[in-house]
């Protein structure tokens, strides 16, 4: 267990510098070749000269990439000092970068926007973890009833419609002509039930969509996994369908969708872009869709990492709960 | 780390009817071939035979835009700002978003372009980066896949492990970051036709580790079959078992995971075009066209449902006829 454990620590660590490396070449390699200077992008399109020139000093960009790599790499644990063009700025650990267009450091925006983040896919998770879960498997177990083939028919619908277009049709009816919620979103800790009321109409969108993915594959599974010869033995050994379902075939089940919850979580976490612009709430996806928008690449770059970092833990928890759920995977 | 999706096909344990559909592959036993099967399963699948139909109706409609829009009478980047739109809201004059005789769907508010017009355009750059996309898919997908499968070893391990890597991406994030750093003209393209290149490149480098790890998965089981051993022991050569022996059997997979991956793939480049990072205006996208329509899903409702079912109707078909292919093929289905 502990060797197991190791080995997915190191290769998550591993991951994480790869995600960096090749989040460098995107934003400072691809503009090379593509001929854009990266440093204009760095100010802004109406920079003069001296303050293009003073970030490309406090950047180093005309250091080779690794030693970028690595001054990037050092802030994140030392903090960093960014000295150039007569001035200089100091960025505290951990460094994320800073935004030289809008004067701030990147780290204090991610930790103001994560919580309405984490908020938002925690949860959608448990809506759709229930609802979806719960009628995969009922689907699975009554195979070709009205029940199955009316909830595979939302469920399909469901896969086939796009967030922004669930999402926006349920702001115009439950919001605005029904009045029931409302639109707006209010911080946590200024109103509970005006939190609740600005997550709802969010979770339930968002929830829709991953209940109906994973309602698909529960039954897909379930099914494979009725036909094996383990569950005709529990149920040959006089065992009650109720432990057959729950114990045993259960079990198998859940190790595919827990895969999937771990990367949609991770991916969610990191910033649900599509939720966020819908809904205009001010978590993660929106700062790195904003920085995308100015072409501000300290915050698309610094979120990014989030974003990834985010995938990687969460795909690290779901590969320890494989090993307790499912013994074989201890031995591999 | 991996992320068993829906694996229909793959791991089928060898029974029966995979046997028959390996004799017919090697065109050795007289009888229906697996395609004849799975072609006449799929026809009595009446759900997946109306997507297809939905499907080849886009396609035409695609093929066909300038020739509809041209006898329809509307141009779709026309302005009809000063005899359509209320100069007081900016929003179509008339109900439901302006739908008349001349404009079936309304028109779009500030600007008054035909909203019908603008669909069928839309679904050009649809179905366009839909389809090429899942093409660069199987093609990086399959050659890495079967590779990675034939010859095992470090060849595997490189390969699988950059398939894990790919899968751990955050996906969206990396497609829009990458659209977003390339330039504007590359390669003597311009405008909408670089943003197309780009999108299709990047949606589909993503989308090659799903096809990739079937077909490794698929191939490493083929290679140890009867059949191989004795075309292998027959004296027959590596090009021969991979091209005359494997690959007949991997187009199964490979099929029902494209028609699987092209309406994710729709998705995609609806969501990139919905984020303002797809393709410019005015060329007209459905994605597009539905984040224009954020700003009026109060005072002009028939702008936001026209794109919206236009896209849900379009992966619908194509989820449906997938679904289809997918039981047809499958040689555990009984039906």
């Amino acid at each position: 267990m502990l060797a197991y454990l190791i080995r997915r620590l190191f290769a998550a660590a591993v991951m994480l510098v790869v995600i960096i490396m090749v989040v460098f070449g995107i934003f400072f390699l691809v503009p090379k070749w593509a001929g854009v200077d990266v440093a204009l992008s760095f100010v802004g399109k109406q920079a003069d000269p001296a303050a293009v020139e003073g970030v490309r000093q406090k950047l180093g960009l005309s250091d080779p990439i690794y030693s970028q790599v690595w001054e990037f790499f050092k802030g994140l644990f030392a903090g960093r000092t960014y000295v150039g063009g007569g001035d200089s700025v100091h960025c505290a650990a951990p460094c994320f970068g800073y935004s030289f267009r809008t004067e701030q450091a990147i780290w204090p925006v991610i930790t103001d926007r994560f919580p309405v983040t984490l908020g938002l896919a925690l949860g959608a998770a448990v809506l759709w973890l229930l609802f979806g879960v719960a009628a995969g498997v009922l689907s699975a177990l009554k195979r070709g009833s009205l029940w199955d083939r009316g909830a595979m028919v939302v469920a399909l619908a469901g896969v086939s419609l796009p967030i922004y277009f669930t999402g926006l049709l349920s702001l115009a009816i439950f919001s605005y002509s029904l009045g029931w919620v409302e639109g707006e979103y209010v911080p946590l800790d200024e109103s509970f039930t005006g939190w609740l009321g600005g997550m709802i109409l969010p979770w339930i969108t968002l929830a829709f969509l991953y209940a109906a993915m994973y309602a698909r594959i529960t039954r897909a599974t379930m099914m494979e996994i009725l036909g094996e010869d383990y569950i005709r033995t529990a149920r040959a050994k006089g065992l009650k369908e109720r432990v057959v379902i729950g114990k045993h075939a259960m079990r198998s089940t859940m190790t595919p969708i827990l895969t999937m919850l771990g990367m949609d979580l991770g991916a969610l976490i990191g910033g649900a872009i599509l939720t966020e612009t819908t809904f205009s709430l001010p978590g993660l996806g929106q700062a790195v869709l904003n920085g995308i928008k100015t072409q501000d690449l300290p915050i698309i770059l610094g979120v990014t990492l989030i974003t990834s970092l985010a995938v990687l833990i969460a795909n690290l928890v779901v590969d320890i709960l494989y090993a307790v759920i499912d013994p074989r995977v201890r031995l591999a | 780390m991996t992320a068993p999706l829906h694996e229909p096909t793959a791991e089928a344990a060898p029974s029966a009817a995979e046997e028959a559909a390996v004799n017919a592959g090697a065109k050795a036993v007289q009888g229906r071939s697996l395609g004849r099967i799975a072609w006449e399963r799929l026809k009595r699948d009446k759900l997946a035979l109306a997507g297809g139909v939905v499907v080849l109706f886009l396609i035409a409609v695609a093929l066909l835009a300038p020739v509809i829009t041209s006898l329809y009478g509307q141009d779709p980047n026309a302005y009809n700002d000063k005899d359509l739109i209320d100069p007081l809201f900016g929003t179509p004059k008339g109900s439901f978003g302006g739908i008349s005789g001349d404009h079936w769907l309304g028109v779009e508010p500030v600007n008054g372009r035909d909203i019908f017009a603008r669909i069928v355009y839309g679904a050009r750059i649809s179905l366009l980066v839909g389809f090429l996309s899942a093409i660069v898919a199987v093609i990086i997908g399959t050659v890495l896949g079967v590779l990675a499968g034939f010859f095992g070893g470090w060849v595997d391990s490189a390969i699988s492990r950059v398939m894990d890597g790919l899968l751990a991406f955050p996906q969206l994030l990396f497609i829009i970051a990458l659209v977003s750093v390339m330039p504007n003209n590359m390669l003597g393209l311009s405008g909408t036709g670089v943003r197309l290149f780009v999108m299709i490149l990047v949606i589909g480098f993503f989308g090659w580790p799903y096809i990739g790890r079937v077909v490794r998965g698929q191939t490493l089981s083929l290679r140890e079959r009867e059949y191989v051993e004795a075309a292998r022991s027959l004296g027959a050569g590596r090009l021969y078992i991979l091209f005359k022996e494997l690959l007949p059997n991997l187009v199964a997979p490979i099929i029902v995971y494209t028609t699987m991956m092209i309406p994710t793939n729709i998705l995609t480049e609806a969501a990139l075009s919905f984020l303002g990072v797809g393709v410019k205006p005015p060329t007209a996208s459905w994605g597009q066209m539905l984040s224009n329509a954020i700003d009026y899903y109060k005072s002009d409702p028939t702008y936001m449902v026209v794109p919206g079912v236009a896209i849900f109707i379009t992966v619908l078909a194509f989820n449906l006829f997938g679904d289809g292919v997918r039981d047809a093929l499958d040689p555990k289905g009984s039906r």
